[in-house]
């Protein structure tokens, strides 16, 4: 009996303790992650001074634009669709320790792909059959285009940093090219391709203008992150990236896992380009290139690849890039503004993670 | 077809070719530097449009290319120290830093030029050239490829002096040990960190430069993103060339003259979309890069930082 009891209290102690560690460990997180980004803002806001803008004015637009007013949000939310599918790629790819950085060029393609097939199919098929087959053949020329980078990487030992760049200033290129000749909507004098009635397009969530998007993007980034997590399958593709000679000892098929490495990310960035073309856009301008894959690249890092964290910083993004957008319009500062933003918190964010790691290690020597 | 092979037609090409093919040679040469002493650049590109949008600036208002270089060089060292300072020193992961100061620079020079330039675009004066004696005066060759801006024979000649680096002195053999196995240089008694800041800043003032030439005298204006993956080519180039300098200067010739090509053949009216034409240079990298671009090319140690006793 006193045994017993001596043990609760133990237990008692033990997860008192271990929860007070875990509010410290959050806190502490949550303030290794706001610190950066505060002093980004005050960095960021030098820059507008110095180019003779009221920083606190800027801000606050975007705030109210990206943030607070309804039209806003709702188009940060519907921005954040094509975002999350591009991010939920890249966390396979970089826990797997492949640097897919030709996201872009598979997004651009996937969207030309998309815009091209899914005004004909509606035509033809019923509509959720013609979406789902856009789809499909988005994903399917996405993942062919990360095939060279791939095989390289997988055969050849070739770095696939700059492979991917490269494909991904060929693919822009490719999607032009495909808009301008192959697809191009012969009733407008805009280069473009046929435009995807409002009726056949992704429907919108309630009574919003979001975008139903937005719940495939959700659920595509957490089932990459629990696929990453808590299966065999991620955990062997963790373990590619954490020592890929380990990787051969154990007897992984690291050549074959690379393939399917590229092959699900440049999916999924083709899948993100087709739910933009099929649920926003509708249809794809010539010369069109938004770049979200790069300006994701670093939201990804800074959640340290963890899904969830991922969704907080994509959200993030969505709102500086759909306040920095409308601000573009109306305050005069190019939306390349966001760019410096988005970097100026990427460097602080690493600066404060190692002097974190410094701290914690001197405190335990 | 009378168009494509006249000697006017050919010399353009010639002298585009090596006026493309400068600034890659620039980045080429300082991301091989970086490489071989064991730190993986891709913040070379950030580098490059921050010398071209300073060269620009100084260029235009002291109306001296050389003050332009010059200036363009040093954005390019001031980029290349933050690089330094954060992957070099701190031992931060190099490419997240290297996509981060690529993507500031880009934004921060096109923020930079809307608020300074976008309502009148100024130009620069065409550079004056140098012309060699005697064989300048060669028929076609001698305008296309001997009367060109005098940085251009600088550029060119250091290749030569990059060979003698690498193979004569300390400082290469230093280099290449910080890439290949740092605890061993750090063994001998040479700072590993100092010895990969010197290559960082290397790159950053090669790559500064090559952007200030871009902008300067290959263009004569600046644009937002106008190195469009000119480094990042620089970055193949000093893959493919395997620590090699006279290498870089065969792939940035051959990558140049498809630049060229892609201007002389909008210019000779051939009927290709510019978009088709634009893919050719990064299609010659890609054959390049599936041609060549086998294992064991690059230094044991490259994209991981040094960390003294760490293990």
């Amino acid at each position: 009996m006193s045994i017993d009891t001596t043990r609760a209290s133990d237990m008692a102690t033990i997860e008192q303790s271990a929860a007070a560690a875990g509010r410290g460990h959050l806190q502490r997180r949550v303030l290794m992650t706001l610190g950066p980004i505060l002093a980004a803002l005050v960095l960021a806001g030098c820059i507008l001074l110095a180019v003779g803008v009221n920083p606190l004015a800027y801000y606050g637009f975007v705030v109210e634009r990206g943030l607070l007013s309804p039209t806003g949000i709702q188009q940060t939310l519907t921005r954040m669709a094509p975002l999350l599918f591009i991010a939920a790629g890249l966390i396979v790819a970089f826990r797997a320790g492949m640097w897919n950085l030709g996201g872009d060029g598979q997004f651009l393609l996937g969207a030309v792909i998309a815009a091209a097939s899914a005004p004909v199919l509606v035509q033809v098929l019923p509509a959720w059959l013609a979406l789902a087959c856009a789809f499909l053949m988005a994903t399917a020329v996405a993942v062919s285009w990360s095939l060279v980078p791939a095989l390289l990487r997988a055969y050849q030992g070739v770095n696939e940093i700059i492979t991917t760049l490269m494909m991904t200033f060929l693919g822009t290129s490719f999607a032009n090219v495909l808009v301008k000749l192959a697809f191009l909507d012969p009733a407008t004098t805009v280069p473009q391709t046929r435009t995807l009635p409002v009726e056949d397009r992704l429907p919108r969530l309630f009574d919003t203008t979001i975008t139903s998007g937005l719940l495939f993007g959700l659920v595509a980034i957490v089932a990459v992150h629990l696929v990453m997590t808590r299966t065999a399958f991620g955990l062997k593709l963790r373990v590619v990236g954490a020592n890929p000679k380990a990787a051969i000892h154990v007897g992984l098929g690291v050549p074959g896992l690379t393939v399917a490495v590229f092959a699900i990310s440049a999916g999924l960035a083709g899948l993100g380009g087709a739910i933009d073309v099929i649920g926003v856009q509708g249809n794809v301008r010539a010369d069109w290139n938004p770049g979200y894959a790069m300006a994701v690249i670093p939201a990804v890092f800074l959640a340290r690849m963890n899904g969830f964290a991922a969704i907080g910083f994509v959200f993030l993004l969505s709102v500086l890039s759909i306040g920095g957008e409308s601000a573009a319009r109306r305050l005069g500062v190019p939306h390349h503004f966001t760019l410096v933003l988005v970097a100026i918190v990427l460097i602080m964010l690493a600066l404060a993670e190692y002097i974190d790691h410094r701290f914690t290690r001197a405190r335990r020597a | 077809m009378t168009g494509l092979f006249s000697e006017v037609f050919l010399g353009a090409l010639l002298f585009g070719a090596i006026t493309a093919a400068i600034p890659l040679l620039l980045a080429g040469l300082g991301e091989q530097m970086s490489e071989k002493a064991g730190v993986l650049n891709i913040g070379i590109e950030g580098m490059m449009i921050g010398g071209a949008y300073l060269g620009f600036v100084a260029a235009f208002y002291s109306g001296s290319l050389w003050l332009g270089f010059l200036f363009g060089a040093c954005a390019g060292i001031a980029v290349a120290a933050l690089m330094a300072l954060l992957c070099v020193r701190l031992g931060l992961n190099q490419i997240v830093i290297g996509i981060g100061l690529t993507l500031g620079l880009e934004g921060l020079t096109a923020l930079l030029h809307h608020f300074q330039f976008s309502r009148s675009y100024p130009r620069l004066p065409a550079a004056e050239r140098t012309e060699i004696p005697l064989l300048a005066d060669i028929p076609v060759l001698g305008p296309a490829l001997f009367r060109h801006h005098l940085i251009v024979y600088l550029a060119i000649a250091l290749v030569f002096v990059m060979i003698y680096v690498y193979r004569r002195t300390q400082l290469g053999l230093n280099l290449q040990a910080a890439g290949d196995k740092p605890a061993a240089l750090d063994v001998a008694g040479v700072d590993v960190i100092r010895t990969r800041t010197v290559a960082v800043l290397f790159t950053g003032a090669m790559a500064g430069l090559g952007g200030a030439y871009l902008a300067n005298v290959g263009a004569g204006i600046f644009i937002p993103f106008i190195t469009n993956g000119a480094g990042f080519l620089g970055i193949v180039l000093a893959m493919l060339a395997r620590g090699r300098p006279v290498w870089v200067l065969l792939g940035a010739l051959l990558f140049g003259l498809c630049l060229s090509l892609t201007t002389a053949m909008q210019v000779a009216g051939i009927n290709i979309p510019t978009d088709v034409i634009q893919m050719l240079p990064f299609l010659a990298v890609m054959v390049m890069l599936v041609a060549f671009g086998r294992r064991g090319s690059l230094p044991a140690a490259l994209g991981i930082p040094y960390e003294r006793g760490a293990r």
